[in-house]
Order: C-alpha cells, then sequence, then structure tokens
C-alpha cells in the first residue's frame, strides 16, 4: 500500500457555535485523486483549508507525513472569488506566486524560477499572455494562471476547489487530462459540484455533508450510500453514463 | 540679490518637495488604488486633523499630532469593521468626521491666532519648511527600501490574501506596517496639498499611469513620472500666479488625466479604424 501523506483525526470546525464539519477522519495516500462532493455549505470548501492550516479546527488533530509533506508541500488552487481579478499583476508573477511557499520573505525570483514558471506556463498554453495582467483574461484563462500557480513548486498534494466552474468548454477535457497526468506524481483532492465530469478521473469519494464519508472507490454502490445517509445528486459513469437522483 | 534667494529656495524646495511627493505617493498611491483602499485612505487623512489640532493646543509639532491619529484611525477602522462588524464604510465615515471635530475644537480652544489653518487644510507653498522636505525625502527612501526587499511579499498579499495565508504566517504584520508606512505618508504629504487635497496626490498618479499600462511595477514607475510633471508644474504655477499650492497641484495632475484620457481614446480610435479596413 502506498504511503499516507495525511491523517485527519476527528476533526471538528466550527464557525461560531455553527458547526460545519464534525468528527471527519481521513487518510490521504500517495497517488490517490479524491474528489471531494457533498451539498453546498456541507463543508469541502472547510475540509480544504483545515488542510492549508487557513482554519483552525476546534477538535482533533492532523497528521502530515513530516518528509513528504508539511504545510510547504501543498499545491492550492482556491475558488474563483478569492483574488482580485481587476488587480495589476501578471501572468507570469501570479504563477510564480505559487513559489514563496519554498521562499523567505525576501523574495528575489532567480532565472531558474522565471524559466520554470515560462515552462509552466507555456504547458498550460498561455505563453502569449504571459506578459498581461489578469485584467485581460477570460476567466477560463484565468482559472488556467491559478492551476499554473499551484503546481510550479511541483506539491505532493494538490488541493482544487470547484476548478470546473469557470474552465472553457474547450479547455475543460484538456484541464482534466493535466489532472491526471499530474496525479502521477502527487495526490489530489478535488471539490466539485460536476460529479459527471470528475468521475471518470477520480480514484476515490469523500463525501462531505458535516460529517465525512470516505469511499475508497470511484463507485458508490447504492447500498453504501444508504448506509452513510449523504444527501447527494450522484452521476456515475458505468456502462451507460446514468444518473442518480435521489435522497438516500 | 533678496530675489535670487527666493528663487533658490523656490527651486530647491519645488524640485526636491516635488520629486519626494511624487515618490512617496507614486508607490503608496499604486498600493491604495490597487487595493481599492482610497477612500479608507481619505478617512485616514481627514482624521489626522485630529491630531493637527491638539498638536496645535499642546504646543507640539502638528505633524506629529496628525501621524498618531492616522495610524490610530487606520487601525480603528480595521478595529471597529473585523472586531465590531460595523461595516467598514461606515466605520470609516464616522472616524473621517470624529477626527475633523476634535481638530476644529482643538484649534477653536488654542488660544491665539492660527495662522496655518488653512495651509494645513489646503496646502500652502509658504509653510512647507526645509524639515518638511528632508522628512519626505527620508519617508522616499524608507518606502523604495520597504517596496524593493518585499516587492513580491506585498504585491501576492495585495492580490491574493487568502492564498498568502496558505504560505506564510506573516500576512497580517505585512497588513499593518504597510498601512501605517501609507498613513505616514499621508500625513507628510499634507504639507504639500492639504488634508482636503492630498488624497489626490495619491489617487490621480497611478490612474494616468493605468491608462497605459497595467501591472503594478510599470504603474508604480509611470505614476512617480507622471506625479513628478504634475507636482512640479503645479508648484511654479502657483508661485508665478499666486494661487495655493495644492489645489493648483491637484488642478495640473487632473488636467494631466484628462489628456492621456484623451490620447487614449482617440489613440483606440484610430487603431479601431485602422482594424477595421
Amino acid at each position: 500500500m502506498s504511503v499516507c501523506l495525511l491523517e485527519m483525526k476527528s476533526v471538528s470546525v466550527a464557525y461560531e457555535n455553527n458547526i460545519v464539519l464534525e468528527d471527519a477522519d481521513l487518510k490521504v495516500y500517495d497517488n490517490d485523486f479524491i474528489g471531494v462532493i457533498g451539498p453546498n455549505g456541507g463543508g469541502k470548501t472547510t475540509l480544504l483549508k483545515v488542510i492549508l492550516g487557513l482554519v483552525k479546527p476546534a477538535k482533533g488533530k492532523l497528521i502530515f507525513d513530516q518528509e513528504l509533506l508539511n504545510n510547504n508541500n501543498i499545491g492550492y488552487l482556491p475558488q474563483m472569488s478569492t483574488g482580485d481579478n481587476s488587480f495589476p499583476v501578471t501572468v507570469k508573477d501570479v504563477v510564480l506566486s505559487g513559489l514563496m511557499i519554498r521562499k523567505g520573505l525576501i523574495s528575489g525570483m532567480t532565472v531558474q524560477d522565471k524559466m520554470k514558471a515560462s515552462q509552466v506556463i507555456e504547458e498550460l498554453g498561455l505563453t502569449e499572455l504571459s506578459g498581461s495582467s489578469l485584467s485581460e483574461l477570460s476567466g477560463g484563462q484565468i482559472q488556467r494562471v491559478l492551476l499554473g500557480r499551484a503546481v510550479i513548486g511541483n506539491p505532493r498534494l494538490l488541493l482544487l476547489d470547484e476548478p470546473g466552474n469557470f474552465v472553457d468548454a474547450n479547455f475543460e477535457a484538456d484541464f482534466y487530462e493535466k489532472l491526471r497526468v499530474l496525479n502521477k506524481r502527487m495526490s489530489i483532492m478535488m471539490v466539485s459540484h460536476d460529479i459527471g465530469t470528475i468521475t471518470a478521473y477520480i480514484k476515490s469519494f469523500a463525501c462531505v455533508n458535516r460529517r465525512l464519508h470516505y469511499h475508497p472507490s470511484s463507485e458508490i454502490t447504492n447500498e453504501e450510500l444508504m448506509a452513510y445517509g449523504c444527501p447527494i445528486q450522484l452521476i456515475t459513469h458505468g456502462e451507460v453514463p446514468h444518473t442518480v437522483l435521489k435522497k438516500h | 540679490m533678496e530675489g535670487n534667494i527666493f528663487q533658490y529656495e523656490f527651486i530647491v524646495k519645488g524640485l526636491f518637495g516635488a520629486l519626494f511627493a511624487s515618490i512617496t505617493a507614486g508607490l503608496a498611491g499604486t498600493y491604495i488604488v490597487s487595493k481599492r483602499m482610497v477612500f479608507l485612505s481619505g478617512g485616514i487623512t481627514h482624521a489626522s486633523f485630529g491630531g493637527i489640532g491638539i498638536g496645535y493646543f499642546a504646543g507640539i509639532n502638528p505633524v506629529v499630532g496628525a501621524a498618531v491619529f492616522s495610524i490610530l484611525s487606520a487601525l480603528g477602522v480595521e478595529y471597529l469593521s473585523v472586531k465590531q462588524k460595523i461595516r467598514e464604510d461606515s466605520a470609516i465615515g464616522i472616524l473621517w468626521a470624529f477626527g475633523m471635530a476634535i481638530g476644529i475644537i482643538f484649534i477653536y480652544l488654542t488660544p491665539g491666532y492660527t495662522p496655518n489653518l488653512m495651509s494645513y487644510l489646503f496646502g500652502s507653498i509658504l509653510t512647507v519648511t526645509y524639515a518638511d522636505i528632508i522628512a519626505l525625502g527620508i519617508m522616499s527612501v524608507l518606502l523604495i527600501l520597504y517596496f524593493s526587499v518585499f516587492y513580491r511579499t506585498i504585491l501576492y498579499i495585495s492580490f491574493d490574501e487568502l492564498f498568502a495565508r496558505t504560505y506564510s504566517p506573516y500576512v497580517n504584520v505585512f497588513k499593518y506596517i504597510t498601512t501605517a508606512l501609507i498613513a505616514l505618508t499621508i500625513v507628510l504629504n499634507i504639507r504639500m496639498a492639504g488634508v482636503v487635497l492630498v488624497i489626490s496626490l495619491l489617487t490621480i498618479p497611478p490612474n494616468i499611469a493605468m491608462i497605459f499600462t497595467k501591472t503594478y511595477f510599470r504603474i508604480v514607475i509611470w505614476s512617480i513620472v507622471a506625479g513628478f510633471i504634475g507636482t512640479a508644474s503645479g508648484y511654479a504655477i502657483s508661485y508665478f500666479a499666486g494661487i495655493p499650492t495644492g489645489a493648483t497641484i491637484i488642478f495640473t495632475l487632473v488636467m494631466i488625466w484628462i489628456i492621456a484620457k484623451s490620447i487614449k481614446q482617440v489613440n483606440n480610435i484610430v487603431m479601431h479604424k485602422s482594424n477595421g479596413k
């Protein structure tokens, strides 16, 4: 069995007495690709923020594999709304900011850093926009830039929060294909509404609705869902793609 | 001979005053414009008038009083909006007027005539001292050092604070230091443009720059250049025409902004036409 990068032990999170996550247990293994699903306000984003250290758990603890993964080795693609997309910052500078994790406070970028950034930008098909500011880009292009920022540091764990929301249609397949390639060298946890698309790529599920249920395979049987009692809309890919739309 | 001494003083104060004002205002202004903190900065500026009033009353340097007040009001807005859950723009509105009120009350209570009151409100060429210029010069050096050493750190925190928190535990420290430096920049520039007008010294130059460029570093450089042209020529015009400095500088800067905007507009139309063919 592969190495466990991160273990959550009965983690609870509350925002002003409002419990968003309760007794969550989760083990993230090397090269896993976890689809994080669940209803709005169910605690999916909070789960990612706990792992990033942005939110302190009220109860429970997180154990990181010290060698492979400390807080410095996690890539993060937040939901679109966190940054100011009219801010005067170039594509290249945003991608480079992903390296700040490894930098101290005095943060000069070396020639190697800049070459690495150019390479990441090229892989994302954004070379021509490298010197443009974010305000000149479309939503989908910005999302690609932010993916570049998340992966430039070659993290062992990549956290993606609703990456499908703004990806333009002609890049979508490409985007998920990139994730498949990245998954060969890093574990991925991806929050998504777009269950139909992600089932083709993910290896396991985490179903989050205040409580967390982990399913170590990308297929969930109805019986399993019954037992866990998480009300979600689920679309699975079988021989023929079909949709499960019920409270179970 | 007396004329020569005046001319010498005029040139030295004008050149160095304009240079340091545009360096400090360009660096601080690009930050507040990019981060949409213009209203907050305007509030801080007006609140600092309370410190000027208390300074007069207590017989200490009004600039020191203004500096203390501006930093306290910046922290006050943060406290009221984050801890007390008062809407930020309301908190600014309250502190803005409160500082002005304190200033007026204390100046009223100060015995004797206060000739410099108008100069603090609208800026005056006559009251700018060499000490003011030197203070602005030191501030310029300080800001240049701060922004060049921590350029990326400041840029990235401003752009996406949440992401910056994933890798740096010092986000708040940087935010407070930067805000304090901006408060000080504003206070030192009050001598040039006055409490009422100084905020435009910070906001117009970056907006001129942003007509032509959209990357942070270039906005800084071009707002310093635009600021220098506007401040120096405004200063000269006010000297020769015998009209208030602050108002003339702001008027000149707005004229530059309108001209730049028109050039860009015309350029766009020409480009559009040639593309259409």
